[in-house]
């Protein structure tokens, strides 16, 4: 694990289209039940444009940042040794079908505890016009040699 | 359905409950979903090679799922304003009994200048805790 990879920012992914069938079929995986999820009526009349996402789909378009960063020979990550440590999303607003977004990742802290080192990677989500939408922040556990 | 009434909640009170029957069908269906194919989400060599006690479910699906009795209690996954979990404890899902996993929503924090509530997440598989400071904020007004 590299320690210089501190404050790094990585480009912005390639814009990610939200489709309505992937927010329904995200949502029930998720086990989601709610309306608002999965039928546009209903989303429609609670004053959406279109179904809306579970609040954990915004790691659908992380995912492209983290893959991102795990590619990068300068990071130096071992992918068999990435452990999930936690994970927050905090919203501006819901994702909506229908909305381009696109991620830009930056490392903003690694740390080294023993053996393992800690990396948070914060992924910032805006829409088409520029204008954010959710931050998705990770902390991934790289477990040391054994 | 209405919004619930953010005077009417006190801290402590159990705003909603679920228990999710997790498969390994469940696991296959959020990998397809998520675009996560970690092969330790579904084959028990690849597990067993890595040094698992069995195939786990994805953490982002228990994180998933775990917000939903909430979701359901706000009434709109658009009042979801802020969540976060730490992954504590992994969920085995056995090939034949699946796994249980249950989830308890109490509020924590009430926020009236904000019209907002933090909802504490009690997550539990097997009778041990999987997810840890598990927070909710959710959008009242």
């Amino acid at each position: 694990m590299n320690p210089e990879l501190q404050g790094r920012v990585f480009p912005p992914t390639e814009p990610y289209l939200v489709g309505r069938e992937k927010v329904r079929e995200f949502a029930r995986a998720v086990f989601a039940t709610n309306p608002i999820n999965l039928d546009p009526e209903a989303a429609r009349a609670a004053g959406h444009a279109d179904v809306v996402a579970p609040p954990t789909f915004a790691v659908v378009v992380q995912e492209h940042t983290l893959a991102q960063l795990l590619a990068d020979p300068d990071a130096g990550i071992d992918f068999s040794r990435v452990v999930h440590g936690d994970q927050r999303f905090t919203s501006t607003r819901a994702i909506v079908a229908g909305d381009l977004l696109t991620a830009t990742l930056t490392v903003s802290s690694v740390k080294t505890l023993g053996a393992h080192s800690m990396v948070t990677a914060e992924s910032v989500i805006t829409d088409e016009g520029g204008a954010h939408v959710v931050t998705a922040i990770s902390t991934l556990v790289i477990r040391g040699e054994d | 359905m209405p919004t619930p009434d953010l005077a009417s909640l006190a801290v402590g009170d159990v705003v909603a409950e679920r228990t999710f029957d997790l498969t390994r069908d469940s696991l296959v269906r959020y990998a397809g979903a998520s675009g996560d194919f970690n092969p330790i989400h579904y084959r028990d060599d690849v597990a067993a090679s890595v040094g698992l006690p069995g195939v786990l479910a994805h953490g982002m699906l228990t994180m998933g799922l775990a917000v939903q009795p909430v979701v359901d209690w706000v009434g709109d996954p658009a009042r979801v304003v802020d969540y976060q979990v730490r992954f504590t404890r992994p969920v085995v899902v056995d090939p034949e009994h699946g796994a249980a996993v249950s989830v308890v929503a109490k509020v924590g924090q009430l926020d009236a200048e904000a019209s907002a509530a933090r909802i504490d997440l009690t997550v539990t598989y097997d009778g041990a805790t999987v997810l840890g400071k598990a927070q909710v904020r959710v959008a009242l007004g």
